[in-house]
């Protein structure tokens, strides 16, 4: 066991490094400034094509695919030491390096490939996940969008949900239904689609946290060439696995947030006299219990990372992470907002460190719903760790249109 | 970056783990129980021949001269197993201080002894309630004598010597104590953990000399952040034990026509025990680490362990009778070992409000 770099990790790290301080600062997002979603794509657009041009964009993915072949510890290390820089890294990119290119880079022929890594990678394409809709979440396999086919063309009629940044993306992955006389799973068929295609309708939704990240999308005979098909008719589930499993490595955090609320608790006076939050015991144990369990998030991310970079089967690792992750994430912001006391309702000074937290606290909301709910991970966790029986279902084995 | 066990570790683990669930199994406990036995003797001596007592002592002391992550691997397995052994006393807490803080002599004299099984130590620190964590204990050491009265004492029916917390005159120290001398006196208390016996130890002027190398709060609180690590490694197995036994008897009891474990509310329960299970064993790897590669922040790692350790512990010891049902509060059905031992490790070396501060304290400011 070591924690630290080994020699290669440590001379991959130093050169990210170099790389970075010589690159990173002309695109780092001002603090504080707050950008319209068109803008802040745009320089995310930027800052990826400055990573491609570098060398350092899809790091663990195959050179074949036009990424750099590295290993999963190196790109661990480069987030790491990317995250030191305040960077237009929003789901806009994520969406495409971590979903598309996987969906495609498995699944895809060798023309989609060809069409779609380098044109992602360099951030000319951005993407959109259209999977979810109204009668399908965690159902997911329950979708109602179909496709039908015509002539070298399917026709597309249905509606997606939750799609963030599809309003300003150029493509969507998106699965959908080409056969309801067999069992749910089985009938799903996955595309890629041009936004900008007739028929395709994006409507804002607006959010809890008060912006529109995400839209409804609707899709009215919108005519996708069969050559945009990823995978086999009929395995588009397959498809969603892949994209669903590359979603729960990716999550967890890096950043060690609950130090610096330590910090703040320290340094915030209290009543009277010279109390600060931090000499009340109370505080102190919240604190040391969040900050014990981040610990352990970051270890246990740790030892799955290890796993991974042997090529061994993490099992259900990653969405131990997830779980533990969000539900913390949110206790800890919640804390993080009383040490304010009512300051955080409503700032006098200090008003944009405030105005972060609470945006955290709505946000940490989302980690627990999406990319796998809190009580599909404990489902997962309890059947594949703990070997405990499924839930009765009463859609199994049952054709589609007859449920 | 490589956080794994090696493949030694790993066959260690296994075997540790064979051997304990054979020997230590749970007819044998009930067994000690019912005779009001110390310990397990006879485990104690297997353990011996096989190292496992040496395993984190010098090789020039007699022991195999691992890892804190080597012993870690044998704490857990001694965990999962709820075995009556002096192990935490005597070759965590006690060795560990000579180890750390003994003169040269002091070391040949015992060390060799603990690992071999000739003799038993144990950590006298605690006088009854009161905060023993200021480390301004009432206990006086003064001309080469102790004074004063320890309690609770895990062990210290069977220990051939004790470290003892005292005060010095200049600050609190760790005073060596052979525990066969008239001036020394030992009352059996009643455990609340029957299997781990616990003594109130009278010193009348016991002849004793200091570990030099324990003057001052630094040392003894290193010695405490190592044996904490330890004792986390050891509630990370005993609550895997736990949801073990609870997921097995879920999985055969029926219950309204299915299994009880195929219901949410006992399935989701066990998921979140896994998983802080998860969180406390990556925390007590870093502490092991720690403890020999990173000793600046073994406070702070020290302390994560051990909450996380026993929060997963006293969680999975209680939701393991919970999922029983009626037969979980029977002898037989073998959960109450878990739910007193889960008491033991919470409280002993200080209960969580005493760790949460420690931690705090070392956090960068
Ligand atoms: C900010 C945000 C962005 C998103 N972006 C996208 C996107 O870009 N593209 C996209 O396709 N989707 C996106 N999603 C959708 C996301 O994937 C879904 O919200 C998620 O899959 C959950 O589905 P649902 O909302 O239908 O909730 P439901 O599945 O209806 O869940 C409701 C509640 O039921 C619980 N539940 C579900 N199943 C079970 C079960 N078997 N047993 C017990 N309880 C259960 C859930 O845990 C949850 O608490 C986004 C969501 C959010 C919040």
């Amino acid at each position: 066991m070591d924690f630290n770099d080994t020699p290669e990790e440590a001379t991959f790290r130093a050169e990210a490094r170099a790389w970075l301080a010589a690159n990173a600062p002309a695109h780092v997002l001002p603090e504080g400034e707050r950008l319209e979603d068109f803008d802040e794509m745009a320089r995310g657009r930027a800052w990826q094509r400055a990573l491609y041009d570098g060398g350092y964009a899809g790091i663990t993915l195959p050179r074949a695919l036009g990424g750099r072949g590295g290993t999963i510890i190196e790109a661990v290390v480069f987030a790491e030491e990317e995250g030191r820089y305040r960077l237009p890294k929003g789901p806009y990119i994520s969406i495409g390096l971590g979903m598309a290119l996987t969906v495609i880079g498995k699944h895809g022929t060798p023309e989609q490939i060809a069409r779609f890594c380098e044109a992602t990678l360099k951030g000319e394409i951005t993407w959109c996940q259209l999977f979810s809709e109204p009668s399908a979440g965690s159902d997911l396999a329950n979708l109602r969008t179909k496709a039908v086919p015509d002539g070298d063309h399917w026709v597309v009629n249905g509606q997606k949900v939750w799609s963030s940044w599809a309003h300003l993306a150029e493509w969507g992955i998106m699965v959908v239904r080409t056969d309801p006389t067999v069992p749910k799973h089985k009938g799903l068929t996955f595309f890629v689609v041009n936004m900008k295609s007739p028929g395709v309708e994006v409507r804002p939704i607006r959010q809890i946290s008060g912006a529109s990240d995400f839209n409804e999308t609707f899709l009215t005979d919108v005519r996708v060439p069969d050559s945009d098909r990823i995978g086999e008719v009929g395995g588009g589930w397959g498809c969603c696995m892949t994209v669903l499993m590359s979603e729960r490595i990716g999550s967890g955090s890096e950043r060690e947030s609950i130090a610096e609320m330590i910090d703040y608790a320290r340094h915030t006076p209290r009543g009277a006299g010279a109390a600060t939050a931090l000499d009340s015991s109370a505080v102190r144990l919240a604190m040391a219990q969040a900050l014990a369990e981040e610990r352990g998030e970051k270890y246990l991310q740790a030892r799955l990372r290890t796993m991974i970079s042997r090529g061994e089967d993490p099992g259900a690792l990653a969405s131990m992470i997830k779980l533990a992750y969000a539900g913390r994430n949110q206790k800890s912001l919640g804390l993080g907002m009383e040490l304010r006391g009512l300051d955080a309702l409503a700032a006098s000074g200090e008003a944009e460190a405030t105005q972060k937290l609470q945006y955290e606290y709505i946000w940490s909301t989302v980690m627990r719903i999406a990319g796998g709910a809190d009580e599909v991970l404990r489902n997962q966790i309890a059947e594949r760790v703990l070997g405990m029986p499924g839930d009765i279902r009463t859609d199994k084995n049952v054709p589609f249109d007859q449920l | 970056m490589n956080f794994d066990l090696s493949d030694e570790q790993k066959m260690l683990a296994e075997q540790a783990c064979g051997l304990l669930a054979e020997r230590s199994a749970p007819e044998r406990l009930r067994a000690l129980i019912g005779e009001s036995a110390e310990y397990d003797e006879a485990l104690w001596r297997e353990l011996a021949e096989m190292g496992f007592l040496g395993a984190a002592i010098a090789e020039g002391h007699g022991g195999l001269g691992m890892t804190a992550l080597d012993l870690g691997v044998i704490s857990q397995e001694l965990g999962r197993a709820n075995a009556s052994l002096p192990f935490f006393s005597s070759v965590v807490l006690a060795a560990e201080a000579l180890s750390q803080c003994g003169t040269e002599a002091q070391k040949q004299a015992l060390l060799p002894a603990v690992a071999s099984g000739a003799r038993i130590g144990t950590f006298a620190y605690a006088e009854g309630a009161a905060d023993w964590h200021a480390l301004a204990p009432s206990a006086k050491f003064a001309e080469g004598r102790v004074t004063g009265t320890k309690s609770p004492v895990a062990d210290g029916g069977i220990a051939d010597f004790a470290v003892v917390l005292v005060d010095a005159g200049n600050g609190p120290a760790l005073a060596l104590v052979d525990l066969d001398q008239p001036e020394v006196t030992r009352r059996k208390l009643d455990s609340f953990d029957q299997l781990r016996a616990h003594y109130a130890i009278d010193f009348a002027g016991a002849k004793a000399e200091l570990l030099t190398g324990a003057t001052g709060a630094g040392p003894i609180t290193r010695l405490l952040d190592i044996a904490a690590v330890q004792a986390a490694f050891e509630a990370v197995g005993g609550a895997q034990a736990c949801l073990a036994m609870a997921r097995d008897y879920a999985m055969e009891r029926q219950i309204f026509g299915r299994s009880l474990a195929s219901y949410q509310a006992i399935k989701h329960r066990l998921a979140d025990i896994a998983v802080a299970i998860e969180l406390a064993l990556s925390n007590a790897y870093y502490g092991a680490w720690a403890a020999e590669n990173a000793p600046g922040d073994l406070p702070a790692a020290a302390a994560v362990a051990r909450l996380t350790a026993i929060a997963a512990f006293e969680n999975a010891a209680r939701e393991n009778i919970q999922v029983h049902g009626g037969i979980g509060y029977t002898f037989e059905a073998n959960c109450h070992f878990y739910y007193r031992r889960e008491r033991t490790l919470a409280l002993s070396l200080g209960g969580r409000e005493v760790w949460a501060d420690r931690l705090i304290a070392h956090v960068a400011r």
